[in-house]
């Protein structure tokens, strides 16, 4: 069971311990990605000899997970992410704990100034990739339950507690739209070589929080580790921000400079996923401005674009 | 896969001759193969790395792989020896549409290392020779030695039904130096191949490629008969780590094989 507790400062989405409170105030520092995209998963085994070989069977790992209490804009990244490990062919490691993994999701009551969840087709109580939806209702003294999917069913039908009854919805959190995602996207398709990334990207360090920080952020390595008789093969986080993440053996870099991968991790977001599986890939979390070490917000180049393509001329 | 022969072709490139280890996994390769296709080639501690399959579907015992010793997994491939093993992944990736040129000219202009990806076309081509119209080959590299499948180039020079123009760049000639002396575009727009019915197959370093091209326009060739193969760094091969991507293009499922009307779509500051 992994629920948002607090962990010393912070509030993370962690293994939740019976008894320990559940931090609904906060939006947890991580996201819920890491239970179903581990920052580094083994994929394949071996063991060597010298030249000699021999590959291990590696059956991928689904441990039965609920994700408790996590936030619309959580459950949504589930939901975008879903779109590139299954298209074309199947990602097994991926596909194994996401199936075992049942979403019960908060209708979000308490925003923060970095929530643009509206701003990308999100909203506090919405539903997308949630299998349970709970609401606060009577003044937080009760949760009003809806199941969505048959992995809610099934989850529901084990509960206690839940009876058929009225309750009053809390309010939810009030978030205001910041800027017309479909006039991000259009100007995107032209601005390749604008001249305002490079303003865009000025502050970026590169450091990739950001990357590892989003839910919807997916790209990784694969590298290996072994000692002479045997070894592991990892999938690991990577990102766009990091400079060698297109670098060639040759030294060509395609993406030479922070302005290119800046460039890179927007129109990812908001023109090329889009095009490829009719969706974006930013759900307004506000993670990564959060906790960008260099004040950076991808909701404040959107808002720049926003104003570039709604003025005339 | 098993190392059943190896060859140094130029200076730190070389070529492996693979065999499968086994019927079922020799007949699921071929079965999916199709010129343009890459692989995966790894070892297991050392890590994968990604190049074009450089034999034709038509040769279906083996399939062969030419590659520069580069980096660390490059090199520790390049170590193994004939009877050894290395893993391999693949076929990935999308093709050249060889069935749709049938009763066509084919050109095909290389540069260097680059020859590898086109050498599977050509030899697919002319495996199934009557199927196709007039064959023009222009192959250049820095210097004669760095000139890659040498017995190769001996033999289309050969053929009949084969037009080949070799080159090398100036002060790359040695004594003995039967071909061109010249820089790839220049030699291909003194070649002059027709356009007619033509279509053509551009493989070389990105140099090569950006004069190539407009001789090519200048020759009459449209965009949509210019097909290239980009070279983006890889991981995964499956679509999945987002390594390759240019625009919403996934390289190793989109591509390798464009068309230089899909490039002018994508934007070229990623390639
Ligand atoms: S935007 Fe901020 S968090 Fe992301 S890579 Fe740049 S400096 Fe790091
Ligand atoms: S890009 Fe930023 S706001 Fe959008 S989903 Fe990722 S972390 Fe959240
Ligand atoms: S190599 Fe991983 S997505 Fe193409």
């Amino acid at each position: 069971m992994i629920a948002p507790v607090r962990v010393g400062q912070a509030v993370r989405l962690a293994e939740w311990a019976p008894g320990a409170p559940i931090e609904l105030s906060e939006i947890p520092a991580n996201s819920a990605k890491e239970f179903i995209l581990p920052a580094s998963e083994t994929i394949g085994r071996y063991d060597r000899d010298g030249a000699r070989f021999t590959m291990r069977e590696t059956t991928p790992e689904g441990p039965r997970t609920v994700l408790l209490g996590v936030r619309p804009c959580e459950a949504a990244g589930l939901a975008i992410v879903d779109a590139v490990f299954n298209w074309d062919s199947r990602d097994e490691f991926y596909d194994a704990r996401r199936a075992a993994t049942t979403v019960v999701a908060t209708a979000c009551a308490q925003a923060d100034a970095d929530c643009f969840c509206t701003s990308v087709g999100g909203a506090p109580g919405a539903t997308r990739g949630a299998d349970v939806m709970l609401r606060l209702a009577d003044g937080g003294r009760q949760f009003i339950v809806e199941s969505l999917s048959a992995r809610g069913e099934e989850l529901l039908r084990s509960a206690h507690g839940v009876t058929e009854g009225e309750a009053a919805a809390d309010p939810l959190a009030d978030v205001p739209v910041r800027f017309s995602h479909e006039r991000v996207t259009g100007w995107l398709a032209g601005q390749f070589d604008s001249p305002r990334w490079q303003e865009f990207s000025l502050a970026c360090l590169g450091c990739a929080a950001c990357a590892y920080l989003c839910p919807t952020c997916h790209c990784f390595d694969i590298q290996d580790e072994s000692t002479r008789t045997a070894g592991v093969r990892y999938r690991n986080w990577d990102a766009c921000g990091l400079g060698l993440f297109t670098q060639h053996t040759s030294g060509h870099n395609p993406r030479a400079d922070q302005m290119a991968r800046w460039r890179q991790r927007v129109m990812h977001k908001f023109s090329y996923y889009p095009e490829k599986f009719g969706m974006l890939a930013c759900t307004g979390c506000g993670r990564c401005a959060r906790m960008c070490p260099a004040g950076m917000a991808i909701s404040d180049t959107c808002r720049a674009i926003d104003a570039e393509e709604s003025s005339p001329g | 896969m098993s190392i059943a022969e190896a060859r140094d072709e130029a200076p730190g490139v070389r070529t492996f001759r693979l065999t499968f280890t086994d019927e079922p996994a020799r007949a699921r390769f071929f079965g999916q193969y199709r010129v343009g296709m890459f692989g995966l080639y790894g070892l297991p501690g050392e890590g994968e790395s990604t190049f074009c399959v450089a034999s034709p579907p038509t040769r279906t015992e083996y399939i062969e792989c030419t590659f520069r010793r580069a980096g660390r997994v490059t090199t520790a491939l390049q170590d193994r020896g004939v009877g050894e093993s290395i893993t391999f992944r693949g076929p990935y990736g999308n093709s050249f549409p060889v069935d749709a040129w049938r009763g066509r000219n084919v050109l095909f202009v290389a540069g260097g290392i680059a020859l590898p990806p086109v050498r599977s076309v050509i030899w697919n081509i002319l495996d199934r020779r009557p199927e196709f119209g007039d064959v023009t080959i222009v192959y250049g590299a820095r210097a004669v030695a760095d000139l890659v499948y040498k017995h190769e180039l001996a033999d289309w020079q050969q053929r009949g039904d084969v037009r080949l123009v070799t080159t090398v760049d100036p002060g790359g000639e040695t004594a003995d130096w039967k071909g061109q002396v010249g820089f790839v575009p220049a030699v291909l727009e003194q070649a002059a191949p027709s356009a007619g019915n033509c279509v053509a197959v551009v493989c070389g370093p990105p140099v090569m490629i950006k004069f190539t091209l407009p001789v090519l326009s200048k020759l009459g060739f449209a965009a949509g008969d210019i097909y290239t193969t980009l070279e983006n760094r890889m991981k995964c091969g499956l679509g999945k780590c987002g390594r390759c991507n240019v625009g919403s293009a996934y390289v190793c499922k989109d591509g390798p094989v464009f068309t230089l009307e899909q490039l002018h779509r994508l934007p070229s500051g990623d390639m």
